[in-house]
């Protein structure tokens, strides 16, 4: 009965042809706009969250701007800050900006940073060629540095960087190792800095405070209580002064893009509804037309033995058939919407089965509520009635 | 003789506004096994009706109705239609085949309703296509076929369920004279073969082929001629 049932359906459809397609074409825009915009919106949250996840889901970060008397953190304070539980190391930044001199070529404006040990640890494949800093230089204040890749090409072009000297601010250090070239993220690049172990880059530079610190964790679960950890002992180093520091949770900020994009989700898919909706009522009206054109072939089969129930069955899979291929055909439409906005808007492309089966499963139910009361209509109509009608 | 259909003090009765119609009026009527029966009148003499309720289409306002040994008084619309389907087999005046089916797939239609297997259905409309005489039309859709050749197909469609009645609702209204009697010979010899017919006209002449004539005249049916 069932196959008999598609049979009649599929010759219907086939049999309007254009009927049949435009109203395919109402569901069409509608799933296709839905996959569309869904998937879209998951492949950039996904690059955003995955570029802050790079910058490191398991850290903290402080930045002390300080009061006027203390513009950051002493050495004392970073001290604390490590002794923290659930805290494995921290890596805390000097940054200034100076000139250096290499073989009497000078070039003003460079960034430098003073790093740590824990910094080359934790953070890894950040070396081209060369070493990082190990905890004796941070101790014995060495005087060597690292620097980034263009900054190395500009300098040392065709030599090796590494065993040169260069003056900093009248000290001369030896580099001991180049960054590798990294694209920009949005905490800007590296490729333009040189790196001195902190405790040589405050002697160097004559910079007496820490603004930045990078606190890593051992168990990222924990990060609630790391934070309120670190905030206490930062309340107590600036007496409690406001907007003296802050400090950034990057699983928070993580979250907070999730809640923002989980909302812009609902909240297109939602808009691309009503277009589904205008496509679920173009099938309703096709139906009811499609019952009147076929009253007296209702009215013959309700004559040769078709039970109510048999007469709704037929036109509910027709309208289920045309919205399942509205759906079928607008989820391709949409993946495709996707896959060319992942290329043009550079993110990666994923889609979920959670995605498909929302396709398939809204168009199915969307022929179903739609499809129900024109089906009904037809059950309904009385044999002799039906048959009369010419 | 085995009787089939018994109606007894049937009435069917339509208000418009407040006024009462009565268009069945007191109808009794038995027929038994083998019977060809026409049933005779004008239009407007109720005729319709009657052939309604005794194809199961409508239910009488009061009376008594068995058909085949089942009380058709109290039945819902889905238990309707399974009588129809496996009692009553129609041929209407305007043949009423569906255009978008071939002949064979026609004649299979009612079987669908009945659950006959797919091969069975075929085996049977093959078989009273050929009996009917388009053995070589059964591919053909209705408007390949001539008025004769539809109304073929209609009755082959009517009996392929072995139904107990054939119901005919002026089966040549819409042909020409020499088809109207071929259609009748058709139906002659069905009759022979032990097929129960009620056929409903207006025409004395197509009345004439059968062997039992009842006329109906205001909505009370009384016994005719027997030929």
């Amino acid at each position: 009965m069932l196959k008999e049932s598609m049979k009649m359906a599929w010759s219907n459809i086939s049999h309007n042809l254009m009927r049949s397609f435009l109203t395919v074409l109402g569901v069409l825009i509608g799933v296709a706009s839905i996959i569309a915009l869904i998937t879209i919106v998951q492949g950039a949250t996904g690059s955003i969250t995955s570029q802050i996840s790079s910058l490191g889901a398991d850290k903290i970060t402080v930045q002390a701007m300080g009061t006027r008397l203390k513009q950051g953190l002493s050495e004392k304070d970073i001290v604390q800050l490590s002794q923290v539980n659930n805290v494995s190391g921290i890596s805390p930044t000097v940054s200034a900006k100076t000139s250096l001199v290499y073989n009497s070529k000078v070039k003003t404006g460079v960034s430098v940073q003073g790093k740590n040990n824990v910094y080359f640890l934790r953070e890894k494949d950040i070396l081209a060629r060369g070493r990082g800093f190990n905890s004796l230089d941070v101790i014995n204040k060495n005087q060597i540095a690292v620097i980034g890749s263009a900054l190395a090409k500009e300098l040392f072009l065709g030599i090796d960087p590494i065993g040169q000297h260069l003056l900093i601010n009248g000290h001369t250090v030896t580099i001991v190792g180049v960054l590798k070239a990294t694209s920009g993220s949005i905490m800007g690049s590296t490729n333009n800095t040189i790196m001195l172990p902190y405790t040589s880059a405050m002697k160097t530079l004559g910079v007496r405070n820490i603004t930045n610190v990078d606190v890593y964790m051992s168990d990222a679960t924990k990060s609630e209580s790391i934070t309120n950890d670190l905030t206490t002992i930062l309340n107590s180093a600036f007496n409690y002064r406001e907007n003296t520091f802050s400090v950034l949770n990057m699983q928070n900020m993580i979250d907070v893009i999730g809640n923002i994009t989980g909302m812009l989700t609902l909240l297109l898919a939602g808009i691309a509804s009503i277009s589904l909706l205008v496509g679920g009522i173009g099938i309703m009206n096709m139906m009811l037309v499609s019952v009147t054109e076929r009253t007296t072939e209702i009215g013959l089969r309700k004559a040769l033995g078709a039970e109510p129930a048999q007469i709704q069955l037929q036109f509910l899979i027709e309208s289920i058939l045309i919205s399942l291929f509205g759906g079928v055909l607008g989820l391709i439409i949409g993946i495709l919407i996707a896959l060319a906005a992942a290329v043009i808007m550079d993110f990666s492309f994923t889609i979920s089965a959670w995605t498909i089966l929302l396709a398939v499963g809204f168009s199915a139910a969307v022929g179903i509520i739609f499809g129900f009361a024109p089906a009904r209509k037809a059950s309904r109509l009385n044999p002799i009635d039906a048959l009369r009608h010419v | 003789m085995s009787e089939i259909l018994n109606m007894q003090n049937i009435v069917k009765s339509y208000y418009s506004g407040t006024e009462e119609l009565v268009v069945l009026n007191n109808v009794n009527l038995k027929i038994n096994q083998g019977e060809f029966v026409s049933i005779l009148g004008p239009s407007g003499s109720g005729k319709s009706t009657l052939m309604n309720i005794i194809g199961c289409l409508d239910v009488p306002t009061s009376g008594k109705y068995i058909l085949a040994n089942n009380d058709v008084e109290d039945l819902d619309e889905k238990e309707l239609a399974r009588i129809r389907n496996r009692e009553i087999g129609f041929v209407f005046q305007s043949f009423q085949l569906l255009l978008r089916l071939n002949a064979l797939e026609n004649v299979k239609l009612p079987m669908i309703y009945a659950g006959v297997s797919p091969e069975e259905r075929q085996q049977r409309a093959v078989a009273i296509l050929e009996r009917v005489g388009l053995a070589e039309k059964m591919n053909n859709y209705p408007t390949q076929l001539s008025g004769g050749q539809q109304q073929r197909v209609a009755i082959a469609r009517s009996v392929v369920t072995e139904p107990t009645i054939l119901l005919a609702d002026e089966p040549t209204g819409a042909l020409d004279q020499k088809t109207g009697q071929q259609i009748m010979q058709l139906f002659k010899e069905l009759n022979a073969e032990g097929r129960t017919i009620i056929m409903i006209t207006h025409d004395t002449n197509i009345a004439r082929h059968s062997k039992r004539i009842l006329n109906i005249l205001d909505g009370r049916l009384s016994e005719g001629a027997v030929n």
